[in-house]
């Protein structure tokens, strides 16, 4: 099966301040912003990132062909077990799930 | 007329394009406004009070703004001086300023915002039911404020604009939000109060809403029904895309931004290309709360750290890098009660392996085949002799541990001498917060003085 990033243009994330990181799916166009944004479901990136979907804020931005999701970090940033400052490595989970052929 | 804000770059420290602001300053702006803080880089600047940024380029920069304010004969505003924005980068900051006026000849008044709490005012605040926890809630209570080293609260556009209305030349802001930098001067001179909010936080990162991102410098004109952002730097434009995109940047909602004494509400706001390299934007709403609160940040201490780190390149050991880090964890910790007499709960000792999944944890799910494996071990205690001593106790094992008792010494790789280094203090986040005023100078100070 193929992954997100095969069907999109870029993911990115990024700290949202200390206590929130947040993740960027950029589209080409509105086409496939569409595709992607009628099968991607919101249980599959909860998942990844291991945080209860119930505590992931989801947009889905059509004019600017963009799916966001924002999520409260389960290790604030900089504090002792935090791995990642900036948090720009949850994007790497997030481009590797795994979409269906209609995504493409 | 239109307010013209030039915003040289997204922090103070990181430097800028020259031709850029030197076409910005011939614009004749109205204000030059720059941000010199965040909390991208974590607890540890706010818990000390320092600037992550070298003095050097800090001094080096804001040498050059202060020359092209002189000449312009406008305001020059940074706010969150010095990273963290506490009263001790603010006075670094006009320490700087004195000594760049006296070098240049220059003599300007110069407001100090200072945005410090105390733990008296804060404690006051908390029994009053002043201070209400933001999303996700983070418990405090009074023993948790009087453990921050440092809090501060974050100012908005009142503040700057009280601190500009003392005549002052240059403004250094302790923390302020992002865009209250830039939004406070078109807020005081009338212009749309959406799109001045809007226009700020299109251009806190400065050309980051650019198609070149690192030339730094733009210049927003604000006025009666929305704001128009232009780069400066050579070949760098703006299209409606890279402008509306920007709002998703650092932000959990691209669409509300929580500011003091009100939100900023974009679902509306319309982005059109004026020329290949300019977008005007309008339709930003600006929703006023019923009370005025301010969000506060305060970092406090939690221990002190060593780390010292190995590198395992035997294939056996590299195959095996986990199961060698989880015996030796477990042989170190009876060598610290045995030899050291500490506790377990006394100091904490954490292996992150590179190569394998130092970046992610427990969250990685793809297995590696390394050449090699980083063994990152962090020394956590509640005082610095205790965790280098710690280290140190560690540091012949981590050279020399085996997988199994019955086979020869191994001896991996220290890539320096001393395999021990100091980390100092560790610092955590401690407020996710935010603090309502009856008046919004009641949680600021203002000082105004000559430099030069």
């Amino acid at each position: 099966m193929a992954t997100l990033i095969d069907a999109v243009k870029t993911v990115r994330s990024k700290n949202a301040g200390p206590f929130w990181v947040t993740i960027d799916i950029f589209f080409a166009d509105a086409a496939a912003f569409r595709r992607v944004s009628t099968v991607l479901d919101s249980d599959s990136v909860a998942t990844v990132l291991q945080v209860p979907v119930t505590e992931l804020k989801r947009f889905d931005l059509s004019d600017i062909y963009v799916i966001k999701f924002s999520f409260p970090r389960t290790v604030v940033q900089g504090s002792r077990f935090d791995r990642d400052m900036h948090g720009a490595q949850y994007a790497n989970l997030v481009a590797a799930i795994e979409v269906p052929a209609e995504a493409f | 007329m239109p307010t013209r804000i030039l915003v040289p770059s997204g922090v103070l420290g990181l430097g800028f394009d020259h031709q850029a602001l030197a076409k910005g300053v011939a614009n004749k702006p109205d204000a030059i406004c720059i941000d010199g803080g965040s909390t991208d880089s974590g607890p540890y600047y706010l818990g000390t009070g320092t600037s992550k940024y070298s003095t050097l380029a800090t001094r080096s920069d804001w040498r050059e703004l202060m020359i092209a304010r002189e000449s312009l004969g406008v305001p020059l505003v940074i706010g969150s001086c010095g990273t963290c924005g506490s009263d001790q980068t603010v006075d670094w900051m006009f320490d700087l300023t004195q000594e760049i006026a006296a070098e240049l000849g220059q003599r300007v008044m110069v407001a100090r915002l200072y945005s410090s709490q105390t733990t008296d005012s804060l404690t006051a605040a908390l029994e009053a039911d002043r201070i209400t926890a933001l999303q996700p809630p983070v418990p405090i209570d009074a023993e948790t404020l009087s453990t921050c080293s440092n809090v501060v609260a974050l100012a908005g556009v009142e503040q700057i604009n009280i601190a500009l209305a003392s005549g002052a030349d240059i403004v250094l802001a302790g923390r302020t939000t992002d865009t209250a930098v830039i939004s406070a001067i078109p807020v005081a001179k009338g212009e749309h109060v959406g799109a001045a909010w809007h226009g700020a936080k299109i251009g806190e990162c400065g050309a980051l809403c650019s198609t070149n991102p690192v030339s730094g410098v733009i210049q927003i004109d604000f006025d009666a029904t929305g704001f128009t952002v232009i780069p400066l730097a050579e070949g760098a434009s703006c299209t409606p895309y890279s402008v509306s995109a920007h709002m998703l940047y650092e932000n959990s909602d691209p669409l509300r931004l929580v500011e003091p004494g009100g939100v900023l509400d974009v679902s509306n706001a319309v982005y059109q290309a004026i020329d290949s390299d300019s977008v005007r934007v309008t339709g930003s709403v600006w929703e006023t709360s019923s009370n005025y609160t301010v969000k506060l940040e305060g970092s406090r201490l939690v221990g002190y750290q060593t780390s010292a780190m190995v590198l395992l390149r035997q294939p056996k050991y590299v195959a095996a890098a986990r199961q060698w880090t989880q015996r030796l964890d477990t042989f170190l910790k009876g060598k610290i009660h045995q030899q050291m007499e500490l506790a377990e709960s006394e100091y904490d000792i954490e292996f992150r392996l590179i190569g394998i999944d130092a970046t992610l944890g427990s969250l990685e799910t793809l297995e590696s085949h390394p050449v090699e494996v980083g063994v990152l071990m962090l020394v956590t205690a509640q005082s610095q002799d205790i965790a280098n001593d710690i280290a140190r106790l560690c540091n012949p094992y981590l050279l020399h541990y085996p997988l199994s008792d019955n086979e020869e010494l191994p001896t991996f790789a220290f890539p320096y001498s001393p395999a021990e280094s100091v980390r100092g203090a560790l610092y955590e986040f401690a407020l996710n917060h935010v603090l309502e005023l009856d008046d919004p100078m009641d949680a600021f100070r203002l000082t105004v003085s000559e430099a030069g």
